[in-house]
């Protein structure tokens, strides 16, 4: 299928670029001062994040259109889109605490942001075990769209609620209103790391949602062939 | 869509859930049972000479009525699913948010009861003073326990037809029940170290505006989770 073979080459140049911004980050961008080369994990850490929140608002948005429209398509979009979240929020909570040993000092703190990732996370997971308990397609469908619809509301709750705790995590330091405070070759690599963040992700979710097309169509022609 | 006629039908389904519930009360006795033995064994998960009573007791309030309450809604939708009553309910020429009402009310009812148990439970146990706080502690409360059943109602209305579905609905739920659980404990730390008012006003609102977004989306998701 065309689709499938479009999201992989997606995600093989995606690699394949990722591979080059780790090149240009480690030799090509200059050594932060205070964090040293701890600080490199920086490019990896905040496109991944960026990612992660971005994908829970867009299962959001989709499971609302899905409600209206019942188009299968935004379905799967939203299955891709949170399988594909979940991913990045595993990235984000591994090399957090790889950062945070030699500059925090420990792995783990209950820290604002750190709280709502691991809540990020746990929402995608509970979200794809629902899919997985219910084995009716449509229902399932159903389901899924109210609790991302749910979970799009908590978004902005959670935020709320862990940024009352005082902070030890650096303030964003490239969206933020005005300039971005980083040096015009960190900023390079991390554009472009976003870039590619940006592609994987995209090659991620065509990749999965052509594999739901897939079982779907197969799931069709199995009843088909049974009656 | 009639407000005051949704709201009677609302009743009408709550005062069935909570008249069959009276006529057995069977889930509210172990309900409370079950609030009893958390407080006991809260009461030997912990070091009393380390930590003060009254440092504790929020963590201690808010946990027991967070269990209490994923019990008690796993029941609300369970209830429907002996002899296909859901389906009966659902053919009845009534608004499904008006179900949903009911069911929200009749749960609220019911953790209202264990609540009310466990309140007087924590004043006897961990020699917490109660009393002279026990004006905003109820309003707390009340503010807390509505929001996280009206999302728990709504869960328990999917997870009941599902595989796991005791499991399922704590994995769902209790990320929402976080931010106002977190919230509640917060301000019943406050309330009980007589602190205040004013310092706890900020949580009362974010917990009425937590409540307010969830009940509404709860009542506009709802026929979305029992649409045949």
């Amino acid at each position: 299928m065309r689709m499938l073979q479009v999201g992989r080459w997606l995600t093989a140049i995606g690699l394949v670029l990722l591979a080059g911004v780790y090149v240009r980050a480690l030799s090509y961008t200059p050594v932060e001062q205070t964090q040293g080369l701890a600080q490199k994990i920086f490019y990896l850490h905040v496109p991944a994040a960026i990612w992660a929140e971005t994908a829970m608002i867009l299962v959001g948005l989709a499971s609302v259109f899905y409600l209206f429209t019942k188009d299968p398509r935004l379905d799967r979009f939203a299955a891709a889109s949170a399988e594909v979240g979940t991913i990045f929020c595993v990235i984000v909570l591994t090399t957090g605490p790889i950062w945070g040993k030699p500059i925090w000092g420990t792995w783990w703190t209950w820290d604002a942001r750190l709280t709502f990732t691991l809540f990020l996370f746990l929402l995608y997971v509970g979200y794809l075990l629902l899919r997985g308990a219910v084995p009716d397609p449509a229902m399932r469908a159903r389901y899924a769209a109210v609790l991302g619809i749910c979970g799009m509301c908590e978004v902005p709750f959670i935020h709320l609620s862990v940024y009352m705790f005082p902070t030890l995590h650096p303030m964003p330091i490239v969206l933020q209103p005005g300039r971005p405070k980083l040096p015009g070759s960190m900023l390079t690599t991390w554009l472009l790391s976003l870039g590619v963040f940006t592609l994987l992700y995209v090659g991620f979710v065509v990749q999965r949602y052509a594999l739901s097309y897939l079982r779907e169509q197969l799931e069709a022609a199995g009843e088909v062939g049974h009656a | 869509m009639q407000s005051p006629k949704l709201l009677r039908h609302a009743w009408t389904v709550a005062s069935k859930d909570l008249l069959v519930e009276f006529r057995s009360r069977t889930a509210i006795l172990s309900a409370a049972v079950f609030v009893v033995l958390v407080l006991v064994v809260f009461n030997f998960g912990r070091d009393p000479t380390a930590v003060s009573n009254v440092d504790l007791a929020p963590s201690i309030l808010w946990v027991t009525f967070t269990f209490a309450a994923i019990l008690a809604m796993n029941r609300a939708f369970q209830l429907e699913l002996e002899n296909q009553a859901l389906d009966g309910l659902l053919l009845a020429p009534i608004e499904r948010s008006s179900i949903y009402l009911g069911k929200l009310i009749a749960n609220l009812v019911f953790v209202a009861g264990v609540e009310l148990i466990g309140v007087p439970l924590l004043a006897l146990f961990f020699n917490v003073r109660v009393l002279p706080y026990l004006g905003p502690l109820l309003a707390l409360i009340a503010l807390a326990t509505i929001g996280f059943v009206a999302v728990g109602t709504l869960f328990s209305a999917m997870t009941t037809r599902t595989r796991f579905a005791e499991l399922l609905l704590p994995v769902l739920l209790l990320p929402f029940m976080i931010p106002p659980l977190s919230w509640a404990v917060l301000a019943t730390g406050r309330l009980l170290a007589g602190r205040p008012l004013s310092e706890i006003v900020g949580w009362l609102n974010m917990l009425a505006v937590y409540d307010i977004v969830f009940v509404t989306l709860a009542v506009f998701l709802f026929p979305a989770t029992v649409n045949e």
